[in-house]
């Protein structure tokens, strides 16, 4: 039983981060119906911009809390001009192309990303600090669950909660709401669409860039290539939820962190990815629109 | 009231010009910031700061911003102009056709049959006359427009986007592998074996998928793609990540290449002593396929079926509604684009002779994929350009080899940023009711159609009515 418990919290906390990464990818979607592939690459610079300003800060003799938050405050934040950096040049020229130009320019601006960061940085494995602070009072229940687990939790379901309450009531959360239900409609409305499409960018890459950190403290170590599997995952999650749902994006994460955690603690570690995809197909195939997503009946 | 242009407006007008650049500059030097001054020392878990490269890094995205908004413009004033033509019905309509192209002065002429001789010609002596290097590169550039190939009819004809096309061409090389490792089956065995098992692997796939389109289409073909390499990477049968060595290269009855021939070739046509004739004989046994391979799309393209899938990738609906099975039309898609990667697959298994899960990893998709974008989405010299392009590019370019994939991505965002229908756009065969004037034609002046590809035929040219 306490095996399972162990597999269960591992899967809720893996499946919280493809969450993080998974949100931008439906947000963008359910707005562009883009698949954004450079998403993966912002969590990964994220990452990497976290470590550095923990180096920078932390020779500055910051600690504890105060490192955390503002590590966490500083790849937001780099993550997000990113987001926006990366709409700019490599979709908003594509306004009204074809579907499958955005999505090379997306593969393309996704390479470009990695090798910059391999270029400038390393192509090695780096180590990532240990920004999670002790917490005593975690004491009874440190054997099920560690801190790192704890902030991960926290971390998402705050900006869960933060992400759901700020679409339902700011009004660009609304013009949001309406650009992904009519674009056309929305523009005759007076929504002004470019900057909605890029406040869509920017909080998707700051939830990647969360994410990121997060990753960061519960692995200990990050590389240029981490951005990959970790956006390829979460895009999967996106998909198995319903791809351009919010809540379906959570489900799909959480489904995919429970699936792969028990996949690899009762089968084999080596198979939890087959596991994963193979989760995928069977839902697709039973229900193509993913599990919260709405069928679109295509009109004549 | 005269205008007179003093240097205040140049001044001016340089600075509205140049203010963006100034700015966008900026930006970008702002976001390398951390990444591009800050270096971490992985072994001792240091950094250190320095501001070498911002300099470098701030003139050039200036210089790259000042063209970019130009070529911006640019391409939207073409637009623009494109729209009140058409609009019009001016010089653009469909009785001229587009501007010709130098494909389509190509396709027009004359000489097209001698110079496909030609070139038939150039591409059998090419290996005799070049290094093993090159010969190896060319084998490479050969099995990628195979590939290319192969996915332009999923891709750029049909419209499916598929992610995993390279788990097809890895089916087609551990075919081999397999086969030839433990059954000692040859080449020639393995050759139509490997096709087989690609397409019916592509019909396995291509039946729970059939009800799936776009986006979701692309999810489950790059999980398959995925699947199958790990699968690969996993199963004891296939060695897993040491892969499979010692594949036997492609036979020739029986005869040692590398014996008697080799002298012949050495001594009497000077062929480099340190060359492998085998692989002299697998460059030959992929032209072949290639030709092949390009006579069949080539015929394909108008065919029942071809034009089936042209309907089906411009709607879906509309193409049911005309009578065509979708059903059949996707799976046949998916099935003939397979067989080739299949093919592809065993021909590059002879070639390397080691093959291991890691080199069909997604990034080899990926590959293919750019290939049919950048070469021009259903157009087959497009793809053939493409893959020849980005095979033998990176090669060329192997003194920046660091900045190549950097460069390769940022090509990949410009590309389809000004170019979006590719090196070579496909020109779709336009139909036009051409009346008889000058009795030229068909004598007793009844319409007729003919097919124009792209550019009017030398007599149509005068006689638009």
């Amino acid at each position: 039983m306490t095996y399972f418990l162990d597999l269960f919290l591992s899967g809720l906390t893996r499946g919280s981060i493809y969450a993080l990464i998974a949100l931008g990818y439906t947000m963008v979607y359910g707005i562009i119906a883009l698949i954004n592939f450079a998403h993966g690459e912002i969590y990964m610079i994220g990452a990497f911009t976290a470590l550095l300003a923990s180096m920078v800060l932390g020779s500055l003799g910051l600690t504890g809390w105060g490192l955390l938050l503002s590590v966490a405050v500083i790849a937001a934040i780099y993550s997000g001009m990113y987001g926006w950096t990366v709409e700019r040049i490599a979709y908003r020229p594509l306004r009204g192309a074809s579907r499958l130009a955005p999505l090379i320019s997306a593969i393309g601006m996704s390479f470009f990303l990695q090798n910059y960061v391999q270029l400038a940085q390393t192509s090695n494995f780096v180590l990532f600090p240990d920004l999670v602070p002790q917490m005593p009072f975690l004491k009874p229940i440190s054997a099920y669950l560690n801190r790192t687990q704890v902030i991960i939790l926290l971390f998402t379901s705050v900006s869960m909660v933060g992400l759901t309450l700020f679409i339902k009531f700011t009004k660009i959360g609304m013009a949001m709401r309406a650009v992904a239900q009519d674009m056309t409609m929305a523009r005759l409305s007076g929504v002004n669409i470019d900057r909605v499409i890029s406040v869509t960018f920017i909080i998707g890459s700051v939830l990647a860039a969360l994410g990121g950190v997060l990753i960061g403290c519960s692995m200990r170590q990050i590389y240029f290539y981490m951005g990959f599997l970790a956006g390829m995952k979460a895009f999967t999650a996106a998909v198995l939820g319903g791809i351009g749902s919010i809540p379906g994006a959570v489900i799909g994460a959480l489904i995919l962190g429970f699936a792969e955690s028990f996949a690899a603690g009762y089968i084999s570690s080596s198979y939890r990815d087959v596991v994963a995809f193979i989760i995928l197909i069977i839902i697709l195939i039973f229900r193509p629109e993913g599990i919260m997503g709405q069928a679109q009946t295509q009109k004549v | 009231m005269t205008h007179k242009i003093t240097a205040s407006h140049i001044g001016r007008v340089i600075w509205s010009e140049f203010k963006p650049a100034l700015l966008a500059s900026f930006w970008i030097c702002l976001l390398a910031f951390p990444i591009m001054t800050l270096s971490i020392n992985p072994t001792n878990q240091s950094f250190k700061f320095s501001l070498d490269r911002m300099p470098y890094l701030a003139l050039g995205t200036f210089v790259l911003s000042i063209l970019w908004r130009f070529f911006l413009k640019r391409r939207a004033f073409i637009g623009i102009t494109k729209a009140v033509h058409q609009s019009e019905g001016l010089p653009e309509d469909l009785r001229k056709g587009p501007k010709p192209s130098w494909l389509t002065v190509v396709k027009a002429s004359r000489y097209r049959r001698q110079g496909i001789y030609v070139l038939l010609a150039i591409m059998a002596i090419l290996p005799f006359i070049s290094s093993p290097y090159t010969v190896n590169v060319m084998v490479t550039a050969l099995i990628y427009v195979t590939l290319g190939l192969g996915l332009n009819v999923v891709v750029g004809v049909s419209g499916l986007l598929n992610l995993g096309y390279i788990a097809f061409y890895a089916i087609g090389a551990y075919t081999y592998g397999l086969l030839n490792h433990y059954f000692g089956l040859s080449f020639w065995v393995c050759l139509p074996l490997g096709g087989l098992t690609a397409t019916l692997m592509g019909l396995l796939l291509g039946f729970p998928v059939i009800r799936l389109s776009g986006d979701y289409l692309a999810i489950v073909t790059l999980s398959f793609g995925e699947i199958t390499r790990l699968v690969l990477n996993n199963l004891t049968v296939t060695r897993g990540p040491r892969g499979i060595s010692y594949i036997q290269p492609a036979g020739f009855f029986g005869i040692d290449l590398n014996g008697a021939p080799k002298e012949f070739l050495v001594n009497y046509l000077r062929v480099d002593p340190a060359m492998d004739i085998n692989k002299i004989f697998t460059y030959f046994i992929i032209l072949c396929l290639v030709i092949v391979t390009i006579i069949f799309v080539f015929r394909l393209e108008n065919s029942r079926l071809g034009r089936a899938w042209l309907a089906m990738r411009e709607d879906e609906v509309a193409c049911q509604a005309m009578g065509i099975n979708r059903t059949r039309a996707k799976l046949t898609a998916f099935a003939l684009g397979s067989t080739w990667a299949g093919l592809a697959g065993v021909v590059f298994a002879s070639q390397i002779t080691f093959i291991n899960p890691a080199s069909f990893s997604f990034l080899g998709s990926i590959l293919v994929l750019s290939i049919v974008v950048l070469g021009g989405m259903g157009s087959i010299p497009g793809v053939i350009l493409g893959a020849i392009v980005l095979s033998a590019l990176p090669e060329q370019l192997r003194f920046f080899s660091q900045y190549r994939m950097l460069l390769f991505g940022a090509l990949m965002v410009l590309m389809m940023v000004f170019r979006p229908g590719g090196l070579i756009q496909s020109t779709r065969e336009v139909y036009i009711h051409k009346t008889n004037g000058n009795g030229k034609g068909d004598g007793n002046g009844t319409a007729r159609l003919e097919a124009l590809t792209g550019a009017p035929k030398p007599e149509a040219t005068g006689e638009r009515p």
